[in-house]
């Protein structure tokens, strides 16, 4: 299309792109100026999923936060968890227990996979593709009722605590999650054969959106995102908290940086997830869970920061203790601000559907960005 | 014409109205819980179960919902074109029915030029559509009205070729002459092209998945209807349904040899079953492939349309004059 053609603002037209829309999952609000099916320009409207989590933080004592953490990103709250728990220890010089460093990553991973999981589904959705979503979420309640099992809850765990983890598993809990293991390795065939290998599935995600590394780095992506791109950039490798660091697997990477990889990307990353989950089940310790911590902590006066790998990208918390028992200040830096800053740009000259698939390709969790 | 015989066509007339319309509700009551069920059993899930046996009221009792609510019109809408687009939309494919033959005797009247009637009068349908996206005055709506008359302008042409095909093939254009002419073999087996030409042009002359452009609710909120509720929303459902049906009887009679079936009692009634069996068969396949493909995009559907379906259907319809000629 010549943009040239649309440039009297007489063919042009303003629309509002959701915060009520099917497709911007959450409270996400677009102005498009379009020409007739083309998209000229974007703006994103964000905020109407302000929660003042960093606010709250700073009128609560350091670990009443852990209850914050899991709610930032719902779909993915346990490595929002994992980073706080992170901060905490390395500001207190707690020694973390063999045993929790491993469920730490074993229930990290299931949200991973379920988070994933819902996104395919959810993507899928965008497309116009009404089934995919009940197969994957067939899947992803098998994780759910493992991470339930365990933490208690089903979507906002409260599983990490600042030392360690608040539960134990049994024996039963690790039969469970091999099984849920096989299991989904047996579903991948099905996911190909329905997705992947779909016609009208490729033919509306190859070519669709294509990120370059470059702009990737210059809009500071993370995640899925940018490793679609091509740029092997994972916390878990580049470096390794928790104890990720004794883990074999593969950061999966994409070639072109389009709707497709994407997809391809996070499919690869649920495979190599559960690979992490076995490697940690074949090889969990003994031992206690959660290291003695006092009940209150009073970090001394500095700065700490962590960075945790979250299935949405970089997940970062900084924080600064003025040496009492409330946080000065708690900035959390997570991926989908920077996701989403790539739209403008890649959408210019798109269709609306195109876009749509491009909205949904990101992974976005708007209540994470508003916070 | 004399009185007794003018009183027989008068009563033939007030059945064949009453009828047809009694099952356009009938059919989209079945269709709407196949529908239902059947996507549940591709989802893994059960589909509506709580309102009657296996939730087979279900249907009846979201029939009576929508006719309880009120139908809200929009203040900026066009209040009356609002108002008639859903009978604009329903009309068109409710007309198609008086001239298919469900068996030698279940037709209400055979034109000599059916085909040409059917095609033309289902054609009117975009306009109920286009109406309703303009007259709301919404953007999305809109652009649903916008999409779906330039894809039925794209599909219409692909179905008039094989069609026109068909016709040759028969050598009439009266749709019981062309089932007739099929006594023998199925113009499936010698127009499968054109028979698989029609299936997806067909899908999306109804706006079915994944050509259901207008709609694209996960572009467009839910595309022309976007501002309708209660009875209006009724119709253009009730509208959809029935334009499935009209198209699948089109395929039916066309392709798949109408009422030709194995012997059955009464054959001039009773054949209406393989019939209806041929016709839901169809509909069965529109539903399984809704469930299954995503949604295409709107350039690639005119892509598709403009560039693949017609050429094919054009020489389909060269080799089968050819083949006539000969």
């Amino acid at each position: 299309m010549t943009i040239s053609a649309a440039e009297s603002p007489h063919y042009r037209m303003h629309l509002n792109l959701g915060p009520q829309h099917p497709s911007t999952h959450g409270v996400l609000h677009l102005e498009l100026e379009m020409y007739g099916e083309y998209v000229l320009g974007i703006e994103t409207v964000l905020g109407y999923g302000h929660r003042m989590h960093e606010k709250t933080a700073e009128r609560r004592p350091w670990q009443a936060f852990f209850a914050n953490t899991p709610r930032i990103d719902y779909a993915c709250g346990l490595p929002h968890g994992h980073c706080y728990a992170l901060l905490l220890e390395e500001a207190l010089q707690i020694e973390v227990p063999e045993r929790a460093l491993s469920l730490r990553i074993v229930s990290s991973e299931l949200n991973r996979i379920a988070s994933h999981l819902l996104w395919v589904g959810a993507f899928l959705l965008d497309l116009g593709a009404f089934t995919p979503i009940l197969y994957c979420f067939d899947d992803r309640e098998q994780a759910v009722d493992i991470l339930e099992h365990m933490t208690g809850s089903r979507l906002t765990h409260p599983y990490m605590c600042a030392g360690g983890v608040t539960g134990d598993i049994d024996e039963e809990t690790v039969l469970k999650i091999r099984a849920f293991i096989r299991r989904m390795r047996s579903r991948f065939s099905i996911y190909e054969r329905l997705v992947t290998n779909n016609v009208i599935f490729v033919m509306r995600t190859r070519g669709i959106g294509v990120i370059t590394p470059e702009l990737a780095r210059a809009y500071g992506a993370t995640g899925p995102v940018l490793r679609a791109s091509g740029v092997a950039c994972d916390i878990r490798t580049v470096a390794p908290y928790g104890g990720y660091g004794r883990y074999t697997f593969d950061v999966p990477l994409g070639a072109s940086g389009d709707c497709l990889d994407r997809y391809r990307v996070r499919m690869a990353e649920i495979r190599q997830s559960l690979a992490i989950i076995e490697q940690a089940l074949d090889r969990l310790p003994g031992g206690p869970v959660r290291a003695a911590v006092p009940r209150k902590i009073a970090p001394p006066p500095g700065e700490y920061s962590s960075s945790v790998e979250g299935a949405r990208g970089h997940v970062t918390y900084w924080a600064v203790s003025d040496g009492s028992e409330i946080p000065y200040r708690l900035k959390i830096r997570s991926a989908c601000m920077g996701n989403l800053s790539l739209l403008p740009e890649l959408c210019r000259g798109m269709l609306l559907a195109d876009l749509i698939a491009t909205l949904g390709s990101l992974d976005l969790v708007i209540p994470e960005i508003d916070r | 014409m004399d009185n007794s015989a003018m009183d027989i066509d008068v009563l033939r007339i007030v059945c064949s109205v009453v009828l047809v319309a009694a099952f356009v509700f009938a059919n989209a009551t079945v269709m709407g819980y196949l529908e239902r069920k059947l996507a549940g059993r591709f989802q893994r899930r059960l589909g509506p179960m709580e309102v009657g046996w296996h939730g087979i009221l279900q249907m009846p009792v979201d029939g009576i919902k929508l006719l309880a609510k009120r139908m809200v019109v929009p203040q900026q809408a066009e209040g009356l074109v609002f108002r008639l687009a859903p009978v604009i939309s329903l009309s068109p494919v409710l007309l198609p029915l008086i001239a298919i033959p469900f068996s030698p005797a279940l037709q209400v009247v055979d034109m000599p030029a059916g085909l040409i009637f059917v095609l033309a009068i289902e054609a009117f349908g975009t306009i109920g559509v286009f109406l309703a996206g303009w007259s709301a005055n919404n953007k999305y709506a809109m652009i649903g009205a916008m999409r779906s008359v330039a894809q039925n302008i794209a599909y219409e042409i692909p179905i008039l070729l094989v069609a026109l095909a068909v016709a040759l093939k028969a050598g009439s254009f009266s749709l019981a002459e062309i089932v007739l002419s099929q006594a023998a073999l199925w113009f499936v087996a010698l127009q499968p092209f054109g028979f698989l030409i029609y299936l997806v042009a067909g899908l999306s002359e109804c706006n079915r998945a994944p050509f259901d452009l207008p709609e694209a609710e996960s572009e467009l909120t839910a595309g022309y209807l976007t501002e309708y509720s209660g009875i209006g929303f009724s119709l253009f459902m009730i509208a959809e349904y029935t334009h499935m049906f009209t198209i699948c009887c089109l395929a039916t009679v066309l392709f798949l040899g109408g009422w030709h079936g194995p012997a059955l009692p009464w054959p001039a009634y009773s054949s209406a079953i393989w019939f209806f069996m041929k016709a839901y068969g169809l509909m069965f396949v529109m539903v399984w492939v809704r469930w299954t493909f995503p949604r295409v995009r709107y350039d690639q559907l005119m892509k598709f349309a403009w560039k693949y379906l017609i050429p094919f259907a054009l020489v389909n319809l060269l080799i089968t004059a050819l083949v006539v000629c000969i």
